[in-house]
């Protein structure tokens, strides 16, 4: 055998050493080092990092939660609580997982706004978006689940409620109901499988982050003008350009979010959660969480029991076909005058939905929902696909590059 | 644009429950708690003055069973002060060697005893209400301090159209304006040994500064953490800020 | 300074040495790509000295963030509240033994017979490997009270029912690796390196004792 000598890549030894062996030192360097992101990505593109950074909170908070948690119906509430008072900095351990829940859902609602915004579901990154939407999926269904572990009254009637919409398919409804609960009723097997699933799925989206991350980086990532990058001159590199504006933006949201934390803990936790499951007892008000709530808006909508059922989660399922219902060759929402205004209306709509979803379906709250159920078909279904035809969008950009130039 | 947006969606979303919390209902009548504010801190005096008015009031019916007698530990008392405190309750121990439960004076390790052996003998002898564990209830309740504390002096003659349950009691603050509860405090109801005025308003204050130091015993090094946390964010995000002008001025 | 804090401390100065060093390398390879471009001197050096402090304190806030995490890992305060055990003796006969938990332990109570104090007293401290006098392990002769955790790997000697095998020096022997113990619970023969340890203890009265 030929006595070859390692190729010197790098200065230290030790990194070429490992970068022979598993080039992951180079895989880094391209990946988070020399990664060329467009110049004119503004702080909406920090929404992305500050996601990893959530879940990656959210993982560690949680498998320390899961250390000092007693997932059985006799103990669940009891031990949260001993979290809360005998563990050392376990309510600021608790805090953090159960705030961290809630702000996690804010970044994300952000982070897809501003991809419908700016097109950034669009050719040739159709399948980051599904990717990316079927993560929020994981991420509703984990959040339920962590929502029942504290075993309070709306952990309990959430548990409750969620899993009797599987009871209206019919036939085999009922069956797949107990199947999912192991019990008739919501019950210890149901609390230990939710702590089981509860725990591992994380994990899944983990994995799945890592994919959505590595499509982005095939093609690049989007910018406000939605102009695919055309030179050199167009992007800055990631290190350290990006990563100093993503810093900046965790500064900000670390500011917002030790605000909420330390000062105000509660604010977006139900106070019923604090009274013990009782089966025999259904609080007054029965809300989901509100990161929830625009589907449960939904579900409410509808006088029927399996048409709310169906249209809940039709709701969601059009996410996936968005990037074949636009046929906007322009990506970004700047430069179509119209349109831009119909897609805020669908935003604000949608937080509409959220905000009703928390209030008694009566009256003018059931009216808003109904309202809000048409426009979220309609823009998605109806006006999205056909508007290009109409609209006439303002000139695009020839480069980035080009933009900067102009302002000067 | 979209950028303001996010903010106004941002502040409403973590405002979204106050004004949900606070729509329809009377006013309730806020007071100005020492715990309240960045720097709020608990008045010890007064925990300690609730905890006499739970003891002999409140003890009667409702349960603290998150609350050891440790804890005292935390409202000033010495550990001698709280042995002394803890043992004059008993509680139900073993089975010891002869296979048989016991009673016992309960110890600083011991959960603060209950009232009753069970929810059923709890509800019988209420009535048929059950009165709530009192550990968390500052925080189970929308209003948190205030609305215990207004719930405590909310006792009125019902209006003429109202008409009450068997052994109900007229409270404007309570879900249906009918409580189980009949007036728990009045004027003198309790004894201070620090020269307290013992009125009903002060007792119900004090009862509720204890109630809330028993559901959120981390406030006080919540909020100290808080300050520290977010400084802690301004000055690494001024640094950043600079870092990140630094590097930019390159570009464009 | 206990274990766990002094482990942290380390580990925290290393993180920071290690950020540190790391940071100076790295911004030293963007500067030297950067020079180029840039023209002044001066202000690369305070452009320097302003990244690597950012990415110092940065550093720091993340080694912080882990500290809470860390210490929850602590027993827990009803954990510590739980660290006493009052025990019965009366009924304990002479050369009888009983075993009771304290701290989830097992702690071995015996009351002695002559014939062990006599052979607890009359040992050589230079025979033994841990060499400590009978009358400090004990506060009344009759009663010795020890934690019954071998100190070699922790398995439960045995000896403490009369048809129990209690070693060759007639006090407790490990079935695991060996160890005999003698009648003050002293390491005699076997891989054991120390005695077995007495724990904190007071007679409340002749008929009780408060272990912790």
């Amino acid at each position: 055998m030929q006595d070859k000598k390692e190729p010197k890549k790098y200065k230290n030894s030790f990194l070429n050493w490992i970068e022979y062996r598993l080039p992951i030192i180079s895989y880094l360097e391209k990946e988070y080092g020399d990664y060329p992101m467009p110049k004119n990505a503004n702080y909406f593109w920090s929404f992305g990092a500050l996601l990893t950074i959530c879940l990656v909170v959210m993982i560690i908070s949680g498998i320390f939660l899961a250390m000092y948690y007693t997932p059985h119906v006799d103990m669940a509430f009891e031990s949260t609580e001993r979290i809360m008072r005998d563990v050392s900095f376990g309510w600021l351990i608790r805090y953090i997982h159960s705030n961290g829940a809630s702000f996690f859902f804010i970044v994300v609602y952000i982070h897809m706004i501003r991809s419908l915004y700016y097109g950034s579901f669009k050719y040739p990154r159709e399948l980051n978006w599904l990717l990316g939407v079927f993560i929020y999926f994981i991420m509703m269904a984990t959040a339920f689940l962590g929502y029942t572990l504290p075993w309070g009254q709306m952990s309990y009637w959430a548990a409750t409620v969620i899993t009797n919409l599987f009871s209206a398919i019919p036939f085999v409804g009922e069956g797949i109901k107990t199947w999912l609960l192991g019990d008739y009723t919501v019950g210890n097997a149901t609390l230990n499988r939710f702590f089981a699933l509860h725990y591992v799925l994380p994990f899944v989206i983990f994995g799945v982050v890592g994919l959505h991350v590595a499509a982005v980086h095939v093609h690049g990532s989007n910018n406000p003008a939605g102009i695919e990058v055309k030179e050199p001159e167009d992007t800055v590199k990631f290190y350290p350009y990006m990563l100093v504006k993503d810093t900046l933006a965790f500064c900000v949201f670390g500011i917002i979010i030790s605000a909420v934390i330390f000062f105000g803990p509660n604010l977006m936790a139900e106070v019923d959660n604090y009274i013990p499951a009782d089966p025999m007892v259904t609080p007054a008000h029965i809300v989901p969480n509100w990161y929830l709530a625009p589907f449960y808006a939904i579900l409410r909508a509808v006088p029927d029991k399996l048409g709310g059922i169906v249209l809940m989660f039709a709701a969601i399922a059009v996410l996936f076909i968005i990037p074949w219902l636009d046929n906007s060759k322009i990506k970004s929402c700047s430069f179509r005058p119209l349109y831009k205004w119909l897609m805020i209306l669908f935003f604000v709509n949608f937080f509409i939905l959220g905000y009703v979803g928390m209030k008694p379906a009566t009256g003018i709250y059931l009216l808003l929902a109904r309202l809000g159920v048409i426009y979220y078909f309609g823009f998605l279904l109806v006006i999205t696909p056909f508007m290009h035809r109409f609209e006439k969008n303002i000139i695009l950009p020839n480069s980035i590059h080009e933009i900067y130039k102009k302002k000067k | 644009m979209l950028r303001k947006f996010a903010i106004i969606f941002l502040v409403i979303t973590i405002n979204s429950n106050l004004f949900a919390a606070e729509s329809s209902k009377e006013k309730l009548i806020k007071q100005d708690w020492s715990f309240n504010g960045i720097t709020g801190t608990y008045d010890k005096a007064a925990i300690q003055r609730g905890l006499k008015v739970y003891q002999e009031v409140c003890a009667g019916c409702h349960s603290m069973n998150l609350i050891y007698y440790r804890d005292l530990e935390d409202i000033g008392f010495s550990k001698e002060q709280i042995k002394v405190i803890a043992s004059e309750y008993t509680v139900l121990d073993g089975p010891n060697d002869e296979g048989e439960m016991f009673e016992r004076p309960a110890r600083p390790a011991d959960k603060f005893v209950d009232p009753y052996m069970n929810a059923q003998e709890a509800r019988l002898s209420n009535n048929g209400s059950y009165p709530p564990d009192l550990s968390v209830i500052n925080k189970s309740r929308k209003g948190g301090a205030d609305y215990i504390y207004n719930l405590l002096i909310g006792y009125e003659e019902p209006p003429a159209d109202i008409v009450l349950g068997e052994g109900m009691y007229y409270n404007k603050w309570m879900d249906g304006k009918q409580i189980a509860m009949p007036t728990p405090l009045y004027d003198g109801s309790v004894d201070y040994e620090d020269g307290t005025e013992n009125t009903a308003i002060q007792l119900a204050k004090d009862v509720t500064v204890f109630l809330q130091w028993a559901a959120e015993p981390e406030l006080e090094e919540r909020k100290r953490l808080g300050v520290k946390v977010i400084l802690f964010f301004i000055i690494f995000g001024i640094f950043v800020f600079l870092s990140k002008r630094r590097l930019w001025k390159q570009i464009h | 300074m206990t274990t766990p804090y002094l482990v942290l401390t380390v580990t925290l100065i290393f993180i920071f040495l290690f950020i540190y060093m790391v940071s100076t390398v790295v911004w030293g390879k963007v500067v030297s790509a950067n020079d180029k471009k840039a023209e002044l001197n001066k202000e690369e050096t305070r452009r320097d000295f302003l990244h690597v402090s950012t990415i110092t304190i940065g550093a720091i806030g993340s080694a912080t963030f882990m500290w809470p995490f860390i210490k929850s890992m602590n027993p827990a305060e009803d954990t510590l509240a739980l660290g006493t055990t009052e025990v019965d003796i009366s009924n304990i006969d002479e050369g009888q033994s009983i075993t009771v938990t304290w701290r989830g332990k097992p702690v071995f109570i015996r009351k002695r017979s002559k014939e062990d104090i006599a052979e607890a007293k009359n040992a050589k401290l230079s025979n033994l490997p841990d060499p400590e006098k009978d009358s400090d392990r004990v506060k009344k002769e009759d009663w010795l009270i020890l934690v019954g955790v071998c100190t070699h790997l922790g398995c439960v000697p045995s000896g403490q029912k009369v048809s129990d095998k209690k070693g060759d020096f007639n006090g407790w022997y490990c079935p695991c690796h060996g160890s005999h113990y003698d009648t003050s619970g002293r390491i005699r023969k076997g891989p054991a390196p120390d005695n077995m340890e007495v724990p904190p203890y007071k007679f409340l009265n002749d008929n009780t004792v408060l272990i912790g």
